[in-house]
């Protein structure tokens, strides 16, 4: 594995695309200007009462002053989810096909200098996970991989989403970002929507947290969305890990990043998810940059407001009853029958696990909770045509 | 009353409600079907398709038309195929044209919506078309063979009302169709009102799907509708706008 500890982060590698576009530089330049402290309490009561979230309200409502509002907040994020989804929760589940990774994320359970149980699934049983899967009901299937290029080629990956498509509606991929005509190749596969996330879009800790492989090349990273889009992908997915960093500063960046992509292609359909670092149980409230349930629910009811229209997409890494209670609230998609391994639905896991699930309810469960909310659990909400 | 109907490509209703059916809880469909007495529901086909235990179609009572929608589509070309698609399961010959290539507001393209509807009609295709009241581009539809008009009142989902009344009003003077107004009536007394002024017909989802008690909603569209359809075949009283009628008339010194 070539170490490119020393290798500018800023810079594109050999093979990268890289494409004309200046949303990066406005991302960044409007985050770096955002001074969450100087927002009171009268700037978001301001943002509340106005129709629109503009860009000014969305900071005002991330900021510690809109902490007071949450259950405002709450109360105003259901009626705008109500008014664009109604009662409507789609349900989806990952499948890890391989957890080969070449990357060094200081954070990360696969990160390649962890000696884990790394595997890949072979073309067999993924069908066989897809049908055990598929036997479920589902019908919108994520295919997630670690970022190793050899392991997991775009080939490997194209044809598991083939197989993927035979069996569901809908298929995203959740991998390494690739060129435009990678993209175009996996969509003309079957993949429709594509998750990337940016992990922190402080350009300082993106770097400290990305010590080798190429997720280390920020520039590629931030623009994958865009060249997903020029590839014909119909949806893209934006997210930072809450907590890496200062969470406000990059949920404000995930929604500009957002905006600006959907503003650029107006017929995108945006998604966001909000995964977050834990903070230590002993440490409850000690550094202000910890995001607690209450700040991740600041985040996701500011991205609801800020952008009624878009997806929010909750993970199995929060518990049951946070999650219960953020479907229909602000939450449009929820994953149920999780297994973060590789493989799991059909077989034993064949390769570790990324990160610890706190929900583990099968798909039967989750949709009878949906019901129990008085929600209609949506299992399809796509034409592949 | 009892012989006013409404024809849609020769087939005739006598409810001027049509529900949407995309934001409900599928076991309130039948019900709020029932009081609202609509006998068009639409039938969103991405939500439909695939082996789904909860299908919406077991839900829809006897006697209610479909009008699958096609909604997803972003130009002409993806409105055709999912059309087809919806004739292959079966779902009849309705299709509400639905082509949206903007994930923000959900305004209709009436360039390529024009154009799914001249493929569509030639087909044999019941077609009504969701668009931006304009009318050029309501002539335009006329002449391609659409069956109904479906201007928008205001952006989907946005429960505003009668946004755009002035060029519906439009619509209905120019259009020899039914103009069935199709987004953003927020509450019965919009409904009313667009049958007031000449609509055919109204569509309406999210402002039932988010009521407080959605069956009571139903109810109440179904008697603004019937309300305001009596209204406009009684001919609304003169409503002037500007202050009073002069009692001394510029004109009363003519003499033949």
């Amino acid at each position: 594995m070539k170490d490119i500890r020393k290798y500018d982060h800023m810079k594109y590698m050999e093979g990268m695309e890289a494409i004309d576009s200046d949303i990066m530089d406005r991302v960044l330049a409007e985050t770096a200007a955002y001074d969450y402290n100087k927002y009171t309490a009268a700037d978001v009561e301001r943002a509340l009462s106005r129709e629109t979230i503009d860009v000014d309200g969305f900071k005002a409502l991330l900021s510690p002053a809109a902490l007071p509002y949450l259950e405002q907040m709450a109360q105003r994020a259901k009626e705008e989810t109500r008014r664009h989804f109604g009662n409507s929760v789609s349900m989806f589940t990952p499948l890890y096909i391989a957890n080969y990774c070449e990357n060094y994320c200081v954070y990360c359970g696969f990160n390649c200098s962890n000696r884990i149980h790394r595997a890949k699934l072979t073309y067999e049983e993924i069908e066989e996970e897809l049908k055990t899967i598929a036997k479920t009901g589902l019908q919108d299937i994520l295919i997630l991989t670690g970022e190793e290029k050899k392991q997991s080629s775009v080939e490997y990956i194209g044809k598991a989403v083939k197989l993927a498509a035979k069996y569901f509606n809908l298929v995203g991929i959740e991998i390494y970002p690739v060129n435009t005509d990678e993209y175009r190749y996996l969509h003309e596969c079957g993949a429709d929507y594509v998750c990337v996330y940016q992990e922190t879009y402080n350009t300082d800790k993106y770097e400290e947290m990305h010590l080798r492989g190429s997720k280390r090349i920020y520039p590629y990273r931030f623009n994958a969305q865009e060249r997903a889009l020029r590839g014909g992908m119909r949806s893209v997915s934006f997210g930072a890990l809450l907590g890496l960093d200062d969470f406000r500063k990059d949920a404000f960046a995930t929604g500009m990043h957002a905006k600006l992509i959907q503003q650029k292609y107006p017929q995108a359909e945006i998604s966001f998810s909000p995964p977050r670092l834990r903070p230590f149980i002993n440490n409850e409230e000690n550094n202000p940059k910890d995001v607690h349930e209450r700040q991740l629910l600041q985040v996701m009811t500011s991205y609801r407001m800020f952008m009624p229209f878009a997806g929010i997409t909750i993970s199995t890494r929060e518990r049951a009853g946070f999650r219960d209670n953020v479907i229909g609230m602000c939450a449009t998609k929820i994953s149920a029958g999780v297994s973060v391994g590789v493989g799991g639905h059909a077989h034993e896991e064949k390769g570790d696990e990324q990160f610890d699930i706190s929900d583990p309810r099968s798909v039967d469960e989750v949709r009878s909770t949906i019901v129990a909310h008085g929600l209609q659990p949506v299992f399809t909400d796509y034409i592949r045509v | 009353m009892n012989n006013d109907k409404l024809v849609i490509g020769g087939h005739e209703f006598d409810s001027r409600f049509i529900l949407g059916s995309g934001k409900f809880s599928l076991d309130m469909t039948k019900k709020v079907l029932e009081n609202s007495g609509a006998q068009i529901a639409t039938l969103a086909l991405r939500r439909a398709n695939g082996e789904c235990e909860e299908n919406i179609l077991d839900y829809m009572p006897e006697g209610i038309t479909l009008l699958p929608n096609t909604s997803g589509a972003r130009n002409a070309d993806e409105a055709i195929r999912i059309a087809h698609l919806s004739r292959e399961l079966g779902c009849g010959d309705f299709i509400k044209l639905e082509v949206v290539r903007d994930s923000k507001y959900l305004l209709p393209d009436n360039g390529e919506t024009i154009k799914a509807t001249e493929v569509l009609a030639k087909e044999g295709f019941v077609v009504m078309p969701y668009m931006y009241p304009d009318l050029n581009a309501a002539r335009d539809l006329e002449n391609a063979g659409a069956a109904a008009v479906m201007p928008l009142g205001a952006p989907i989902g946005s429960n505003k009302g009668l946004a755009t009344k002035d060029f519906i009003q439009i619509l209905i003077d120019e259009i020899d169709l039914p103009i069935i107004v199709d987004a953003g009536i927020g509450r019965p007394s919009q409904a009313c009102e667009a049958m007031e002024m000449g609509a055919a017909a109204v569509m309406a989802n999210t402002a039932i799907a988010t009521a407080g008690d959605v069956a009571l909603m139903a109810t109440a569209f179904r008697l603004a509708i019937e309300s305001g359809r009596a209204a406009y075949l009684a001919g609304l009283g003169r409503v002037l706008e500007k202050g009073g009628e002069a009692s001394s008339p510029l004109t009363g010194f003519l003499e033949d």
